[in-house]
């Protein structure tokens, strides 16, 4: 279908975005890479009575890395975050991530801000934030204010922006060095929704796991921080220990029935992948096989 | 209802009209301009057949509004087709009947062209992964994953 008719205004500035949204409040939309506002324009999902185009304002883009956080403009694209030196060196997760938004195509336009901003529980970029302990960085007419990614997703589509405030970047920490990152989603073709990911940031002691955070995705409302892994932190890893963190894990999940996918078939993918990750970040594969059995 | 004036160059030349904001880049070059190789599937990014490049970049032009394409050089399938640059892409399509039902095809070799600028020598499932935003209903795409192939070994073998 086509889009309903709407008013369109680029925006010059930070500020001047920010004069337009208190002016108009909810009957205005946010236009980044439109890469999710516009398939729901053109479905008719959404129908806004203004678009705001921030996709210019060029004070909103690019990745700086400082004290260890990494500054990550809200119009850096997924595109430049497959591509940037910086990422690949400080936040790999991200870059893996990346590679399974939807296609090159979408890439080359959607944006970190307008993704995390759309908050949809089955998008890779939320989850990774919420495994990284990211912050975000929101501006509105009264000045800025951050908010943790765990309190900033708030439900399907929902967030803790407020209808006259804008997400203007995200500052990650950057992990220790000698962390370990993993990410991995069941998808039915590439590029597609995801049924189950994992988007996951270890810090391994030895033999032993000193922290793990399982942020998984496309299993609830928004992203889930597993508080299985207290199974798996401090101690011998074995066959056994993943079996209780992966029984405690299901009795944590109340996972969706949807057209994706089965609610059993959800709790089946989130096993897998606490043992794939524990098995490859420990660099111990037979650990998944032991857990097979 | 308001409009708002914009340029561009398409394929090259220079471009101005008055555009409701509502309009996407698709329907811009296919009704304003004519140029209906860029085909319109799904409306909503999933079968990439309206894919073309802007700046240099392939995007979905179903997902741009023509108003932020305001200043940019934007190039369709006509455009690469006239100036030779797919020319042998085009040809191992054929000659490797690659183009199922057709629908797709402006997408396919947009799409084809794009990962062989970035990849000299794709292993055929980097083909397929950067093809992925591009299935369409024929399923299968064997004949096109053998035409991408073959045209990169070619070009390897040229240059």
């Amino acid at each position: 279908m086509k889009a309903p008719a709407f008013s369109y205004v680029r925006a010059e500035s930070v500020e001047h975005a920010l004069e337009l949204l208190s002016r108009h409040g909810n009957a205005a939309k946010i236009l980044s890479g439109g890469q999710s506002l516009l398939p729901a324009l053109n479905l008719r999902l959404a129908a806004p009575a203004v678009l705001i185009d921030i996709g210019r304002l060029d004070e909103l883009r690019g990745i700086k890395l400082r004290d260890d956080v990494v500054t990550i403009g809200a119009l850096t694209r997924h595109a430049d975050l497959l591509t940037s030196e910086e990422i690949s060196a400080s936040l790999p997760l991200l870059r893996k991530a990346a590679a399974h938004v939807a296609h090159p195509a979408i890439r080359n336009r959607g944006t970190i801000g307008g993704n995390l901003a759309h908050a949809d529980p089955a998008s890779e970029f939320p989850a990774c934030m919420l495994a990284l302990d990211a912050r975000m960085v929101i501006r509105g007419e009264g000045g800025e204010r951050r908010v943790n990614a765990r309190d900033f997703f708030r439900g399907i589509y929902e967030t803790a922006l407020e209808p006259h405030e804008l997400l203007a970047a995200i500052e990650v920490p950057r992990p220790q060095p000698g962390s370990r990152t993993y990410f991995h989603e069941f998808v039915r073709r590439s590029g597609d929704y995801a049924m189950t990911g994992l988007a996951a940031l270890a810090h391994v002691d030895g033999a032993q796991l000193g922290d793990l955070r399982l942020s998984y995705f496309a299993i609830s409302d928004r992203p889930h921080l597993a508080r299985a892994t207290s199974h798996l932190v401090g101690v011998e890893i074995t066959a056994e220990r993943i079996a209780e963190a992966q029984a405690e894990l299901d009795a944590e999940l109340d996972p969706p029935d949807d057209q994706q996918a089965s609610a059993a078939m959800r709790r089946h993918f989130a096993r897998l992948l606490l043992f794939r990750c524990v098995a490859d970040v420990l660099g111990r594969p037979e650990l998944a096989m032991e857990a097979v059995r | 209802m308001t409009t708002t004036r914009i340029a561009l160059t398409v394929n090259g030349e220079s471009v101005s009209a008055d555009v409701p904001a509502r309009l996407n880049l698709a329907d811009f070059v296919r009704d304003q301009l004519g140029l209906t190789g860029t085909h319109v599937g799904c409306e909503h990014g999933v079968c990439g057949a309206c894919t073309l490049r802007v700046d240099g970049e392939i995007v979905r032009s179903c997902l741009t509004l023509v108003v932020q394409a305001d200043g940019c050089a934007v190039e369709t399938i006509e455009g690469l087709s006239d100036s030779g640059e797919i020319a042998d892409l085009q040809a191992a399509f054929r000659e490797r009947n690659a183009l199922q039902c057709g629908y797709c095809t402006p997408g396919m070799l947009m799409t084809a062209q794009d990962l062989l600028r970035k990849c000299a020598n794709p292993e055929r499932t980097e083909i397929r992964e950067h093809l992925s935003g591009n299935y369409c209903r024929c399923t299968g795409y064997h004949a096109i994953v053998d035409a991408v192939e073959r045209t990169a070994k070619a070009r390897q073998r040229r240059s």
